[in-house]
């Protein structure tokens, strides 16, 4: 029962994909173009960003992250978690184990969802993109207010999870609970 | 293409000095990383599918028609909702909410736009729950939806 409930959203996708090239074939084709496109870069930048993940965890102690990123470290913290954000031009999709890992370790949601923010919207090589296409001034305007609200975003969400991660990467041998526990009584 | 290289330059310092220093670290630290990946394979299958269909459908095309045509407050919120659910990369998608500005596209509706298209993942939305959770994924996508209006309102307001 689990099993299918894991696998139902690709069975929904599936049969949207057979629909699809029923009701219209050339954009089926479109469709099953893009997603092997999507496909090879994911085959590709996954594994290796899985094995990094899994090396921080090993190697990063707890007490570094939560000195640089945790509950602690207020501005410095705040301008650590924008600058990963906006240097790296990876796809955002490996931005989410990436701060799903370093909140396991203590990171700051808001701090997260500064890095999340800035991964997204903020990164420079981005930015030039945006500046060429839309110009200097839409794109200096857009950065100030995105990041203004991406700061008032991560205050929101700090006060709703307070004490409450749902995060994958744990310690084996150590649920996911016990450690929500830990983390609710540290703080 | 640069970013796969940095990626695995980077890997393979990382894992060259774990080895080194020390095997049962290394070996754990793998294995950590394959129990995730069969984790949360569904969802990242679930994204492959919901890039592709919604790519497929909404083609950049279908896209610069229905922004293009709609102007005004409804505009503005179709641009929004057409940014949320679609993930297209950013040398597509800047090139696009270009040409549509300087086609008499309003600079809210082409800031909404660009804004949810990089702050509202709904097509990604399958592997932010998977790593960090449905409560989180929910409250950061809907906070930015709303942000996004906002930006683009004063944006139009200074631009």
């Amino acid at each position: 029962m689990k099993t299918i409930k894991r696998y139902l959203p690709i069975i929904i996708i599936g049969l949207a994909f057979i629909a699809l090239a029923i009701w219209d074939p050339e954009k089926a084709d479109a469709s099953l173009t893009v997603s092997r496109d999507y496909l090879k870069e994911m085959i590709l930048i996954i594994p290796p960003v899985f094995l990094l993940m899994g090396l921080l965890e090993v190697w990063i102690p707890k007490d570094k992250i939560r000195s640089w990123l945790g509950a602690g470290s207020g501005v410095k913290g705040a301008l650590i978690s924008v600058l990963l954000g906006t240097l790296p031009t990876g796809p955002l999709y490996i931005a989410f184990p990436m701060a799903a890992s370093l909140l396991g370790k203590g990171a700051k949601v808001s701090n997260m969802i500064l890095f999340l923010g800035a991964w997204a919207a903020l990164k420079i090589p981005q930015l030039v993109v945006e500046m060429k296409f839309l110009g200097p001034e839409f794109t200096a305007v857009r950065f100030t207010l995105t990041l203004i609200v991406l700061v008032i975003i991560g205050q929101i969400m700090e006060r709703a999870f307070t004490g409450r991660h749902e995060v994958l990467w744990e310690q084996p041998g150590e649920s996911v609970g016990q450690k929500t526990k830990q983390m609710g009584t540290k703080r | 293409m640069i970013t796969t290289i940095i990626i695995y330059t980077l890997l393979a310092g990382c894992l060259i000095a774990s080895w080194v220093m020390s095997r049962e670290k290394t070996i754990k630290a793998s294995k950590m990383a394959l129990k995730v990946l069969v984790k949360t394979m569904p969802s990242l299958l679930a994204v492959l599918g919901l890039v592709g269909l919604t790519l497929g459908i909404l083609s950049p095309q279908t896209i610069s028609s229905l922004i293009g045509t709609e102007a005004g407050p409804l505009g503005t919120i179709i641009a929004a909702v057409l940014g949320a659910i679609t993930l297209i990369p950013s040398l597509v998608a800047f090139p696009l909410a270009g040409s549509l500005l300087r086609a008499g596209a309003s600079v809210m509706t082409i800031s909404a736009f660009v804004t949810t298209l990089v702050m509202v993942g709904v097509v990604t939305a399958p592997m932010e729950i998977a790593y960090l959770g449905r409560r989180f994924t929910l409250l950061r996508n809907l906070l930015s939806f709303a942000a996004a209006f906002l930006i683009a309102l004063l944006m139009g307001v200074i631009l």
